[in-house]
């Protein structure tokens, strides 16, 4: 078995700037006058696999708020699913979380 | 017509259409078809004309068109350059996809009878359509009725503005097939959530 280490591992980030590297980015979905609410709660399902209460509570927020995030992750998986919403027509913008 | 519904044991979507209903949804799926090819998709001018040749990805700034705009929509609204860049990947890829859509609708109802000039009265269109497919037409109703919202400046809570039009008001009779594409989307969503 090997022994551990002595060596003393100088940590080089501190747990704040972990933090902000990790800051992940969202998906935000606005609300529109044309899409109907039966339509962005079956797209909510269908691309993000949300079970029926999920995909309307945010459909609702969308509806009520005028806006909703809808997923979050890195920026790359957010371009991707902003992509996703406009090719069904939903009016998406991606953001860093704030 | 009662829209779409869904056959209980072939899982198939399915819809008849009178004749004149199915040249005026196939007018509008050309129409899309149109708009989406024919504004430049890179609107620069203030480039070399041989660069501009040379240049096959995408644009990089808003298309002029106001239902284009809504189709595509500016993705990151504060920082311009990260917008401008994730155009030049996307809106290529979104209009072709946009396009093929409504040719999809337009081959279906000509698949299942609609002949290029609508002559004949009485004629039914009975369109039968695989989970897929009915997932086709119903992005591709989506951007229909954005294009006619944008059109006509529908907002939310307006519908008494629309009843108040005269019937033989042009913008009246555009607002009822809006309505009439948004019952159809319905039952659509109604038919594809039903398994």
């Amino acid at each position: 078995m090997a022994a551990a280490s002595p060596v003393e591992v100088e940590p080089t980030s501190t747990p704040e700037e972990i933090t902000v590297l990790a800051t992940p980015w969202v998906t935000i979905v606005w609300n529109d006058p044309v899409n109907l609410m039966s339509y962005v709660t079956y797209v909510f399902q269908k691309y993000f696999g949300y079970d029926k209460k999920k995909a309307e509570k945010l459909m609702m927020e969308v509806h009520e708020d005028g806006r909703s995030v809808v997923s979050s992750g890195t920026r790359e998986e957010m371009e991707r699913d902003v992509q996703a919403m406009h090719e069904y027509g939903l009016w998406a913008t991606l953001d860093k979380q704030s | 017509m009662s829209g779409f519904q869904r056959h209980r044991r072939t899982g198939l979507v399915f819809a008849n259409f009178t004749g004149f209903e199915a040249d005026l949804l196939r007018s509008l799926a050309a129409q899309l078809v149109e708009l989406l090819r024919n504004e430049a998709a890179v609107p620069r001018d203030d480039v070399d004309p041989f660069e501009a040749m040379m240049d096959f990805t995408g644009p990089t700034t808003e298309p002029d068109d106001p239902v284009l705009q809504r189709l595509f929509p500016t993705a990151y609204p504060d920082d311009e350059e990260a917008a401008s860049e994730f155009r030049r990947y996307t809106e290529g890829g979104l209009r072709d996809g946009k396009a093929a859509a409504a040719v999809t609708v337009i081959e279906g109802l000509e698949d299942a009878g609609l002949p290029p000039e609508l002559t004949e009265d009485g004629l039914m269109i009975d369109v039968e359509l695989d989970e897929p497919t009915a997932e086709t037409w119903m992005r591709s109703f989506t951007d229909v009725r954005l294009a006619l919202a944008t059109r006509l400046d529908v907002e939310d809570g307006d519908e008494e503005y629309w009843e108040s039009l005269p019937a033989d008001d042009p913008r009246a009779q555009a607002h009822e097939i809006y309505d009439w594409v948004g019952y159809l989307q319905e039952t659509l969503v109604m038919a594809l959530s039903k398994r």
